[in-house]
């Protein structure tokens, strides 16, 4: 454990957020979705892909990374709209599992599209060059990317704190997630607001996969690895809960980035370890309703 | 009409009608099919994959069609399995046989291990969990690398000849290889009818349809569940380690994301909670692969356009739409 000082671990620590700001993400609009319409998005990863790859294309038509980071959530959150309307919409009322599987079936298509679109083998993604380098941050060198990606990570979801808590709009989210029935028998078209978080939910997927992309590359199985992740970080939270998603996102950010620091072989295994520490535990997650699990 | 014939069905009395017939003796009309199949199959190694990936598919089913968990991790149980036999045959030289039945209990042995943490969550939960667990044992054997081969796989499963009761088979014709390997895959047909036809099967099926009353019923539904998603793993390990003499190597791809995944598709496909439809399912998106790739790499651009236009409109599957139309 020689050379381990105190302000290397800091650093690593201060690495984790940065890492977990893209699990969380990622894992809110997995929950959003969830919470909303009981849907288990499994194409959320493929939207994640298929946001980096808008961003890689952005940059190839001579755009840069700002331009890049307005375009790619809203491109990656209307194809979300147009899913859900024509696809995700007819299985409502048909089992919680048709939704998943449509999903699932989803994404391969999704991949293999952009396997078409852009080649098998992945891209570099450059850091914009305004973030490059490092910044002393008291404790010591940060890669100024990474503050970058926790800081946007706080103003997305300032802004969905925002949006879901002072405006009306966001009023009936919340009231729908807490109990659709009411809110429908209120006069209120629950299909809209359905429409509007899915769409919400995988733009915001596609803006962490844009900012994903200059740390990790991109591949067209980018998503599939993030997914099992966001699961995990779903399970420690607790389905469907936005607080869960942020305190186990970040979590797990951590305990990647600590485990990597400490023993390396392990580092992609841990995650999963304390995921059936917290089902052993606690098998509704932290923040998990236990009504929910049903 | 339809309602009086459904009421007529559920009379447990013994009907003579040939459909009847055929649901009692499903075990054998189904080995019989896998008997005449290579027959009108021009390629005898694709027949021999969708063997093995037919009876992935009914162990999957198990879980999925007849207790209605459905589960993303099951490339964990095939793939435990296939490097179970491999490492038994490679590392400790035991002899085919036995190698098939460590694979089995591998496939067994993980189940209960993944079964038992991700049976304490429900529904919607249990795809997830299980999605993660097995990223977690692709891992663990991508890591193993003097035991698994890692990044390379599992090489030299080398079985040549299958003596069994003093007869000796070319394993390495594909003819005859095709037919050992049907062999097990008859065995385990026999077996899942028997377990789908006794009480425990009923129970299954109790849990399946509904939980609170199987409950109130007295039986204990934690343990159905543990003990189907144990018996899905010995199925599944049974066909990860036919899969392995079969390839004579392991490929890490086995535990990949994308093989739980699959098996997925071919039950939907083929018709989940029906006895052979995922095998049916398994031979559909086989031949589909093979057929698609011969014009296209990218057959999984079709496979998923067709298992999404199931979902949307025939989520019957294939076989539970046929056996819909000739119920008599």
């Amino acid at each position: 454990m020689a050379g381990l000082s105190l302000d290397l671990i800091a650093v690593q620590l201060f690495a984790g957020l940065a890492l977990g700001a893209i699990y969380v993400l990622f894992a809110i609009g997995l929950s959003l979705i969830f919470g909303m319409l009981t849907v288990v998005n499994f194409a959320h990863g493929a939207f994640f892909m298929v946001g980096a790859y808008v961003g890689l294309f952005v940059l190839m038509m001579g755009g840069n990374f700002w331009l890049a980071l307005v375009v790619v959530p809203l491109a990656v959150g209307i194809i979300g709209l147009i899913v859900e309307r024509f696809l995700v919409r007819p299985l409502y009322g048909r089992g919680i599992d048709y939704p998943l599987l449509l999903t699932f079936g989803l994404s391969y298509i999704m991949v293999e599209l952009i396997r078409i679109a852009f080649g098998k083998t992945g891209y570099p993604f450059d850091t914009p060059e305004l973030l490059q380098g490092a910044v002393d941050i008291g404790i010591g060198y940060f890669p100024l990317y990474r503050l970058f990606v926790l800081g946007a990570a706080t103003v997305v979801l300032l802004v969905l704190w925002l949006f879901l808590e002072k405006t009306s709009f966001g009023l009936i989210i919340r009231a729908g997630a807490r109990d659709p029935q009411i809110v429908r028998v209120l006069g209120v078209d629950a299909s809209r607001v359905w429409l509007v978080v899915f769409g919400i939910g995988t733009g915001i997927a596609g803006l962490a996969g844009v900012l994903a992309a200059p740390l990790q590359g991109v591949i067209p199985e980018m998503g599939s690895t993030i997914l099992a992740e966001a699961f995990v970080v779903t399970v420690v939270g607790g389905m469907g809960s936005i607080g869960g998603a942020v305190v186990a996102g970040l979590l797990v950010g951590i305990v990647v980035s600590m485990t990597s620091l400490f023993a390396p072989e392990m580092a992609k295994v841990s995650i999963f370890a304390l995921m059936a520490i917290v089902l052993l535990v606690r098998p509704q997650g932290f923040f998990g309703r236990a009504g929910l699990m049903s | 009409m339809n309602d009086m014939s459904q009421m007529m069905a559920d009379v447990p009395a013994r009907s003579n009608s040939l459909f009847d017939v055929a649901v009692r003796h499903r075990a054998v009309l189904a080995s019989l099919f896998l008997l005449i199949f290579p027959l009108i199959m021009p390629f005898k190694a694709l027949a021999a994959n969708i063997l093995i990936y037919g009876l992935y598919a009914l162990g999957f089913n198990l879980l999925f069609g007849f207790l209605g968990l459905l589960s993303f991790g099951h490339a964990a149980l095939f793939g435990t399995g296939a490097y179970f036999c491999g490492i038994a045959i490679v590392h400790f030289g035991l002899p085919w046989y036995v190698a098939i039945l460590i694979g089995t209990l591998g496939g067994a042995g993980m189940a209960a291990i993944i079964g038992a943490l991700a049976i304490r969550t429900r529904g919607i939960y249990f795809a997830m969990v299980t999605m993660a667990l097995a990223q977690c044992v692709y891992y663990l054997f991508y890591q193993a690398e003097s035991w698994t081969g890692g990044e390379n796989g599992l090489r030299g499963i080398n079985v040549h000849v299958i003596d069994i009761f003093g007869l000796k088979f070319d394993f390495l014709d594909p003819l005859t290889r095709y037919y050992v390997i049907a062999a097990f895959v008859i065995l385990a047909l026999f077996a899942l009818s028997r377990i789908l036809a006794s009480p425990f099967g009923a129970v299954i099926e109790a849990v399946r349809e509904n939980e609170a009353r199987a409950r109130a019923s007295g039986y204990n539904v934690l343990l159905t569940r543990l003990l189907t998603f144990i018996l899905s793993g010995a199925f599944c390990g049974l066909a990860g380690a036919l899969a392995a003499l079969h390839l004579s190597i392991v490929p890490i791809e086995m535990l990949h994301y994308e093989t739980s995944g699959m098996v997925v598709m071919m039950a939907l496909l083929g018709g989940m909670g029906t006895f052979f439809g995922p095998f049916i399912g398994a031979a559909v998106f086989m031949l589909l692969e093979n057929l698609v790739s011969l014009w296209t790499v990218h057959w999984q651009l079709i496979v998923g356009a067709v298992f999404v236009a199931c979902v949307l409109f025939f989520p019957a599957g294939i076989w539970g739409t046929i056996l819909r139309k000739i119920r008599p």
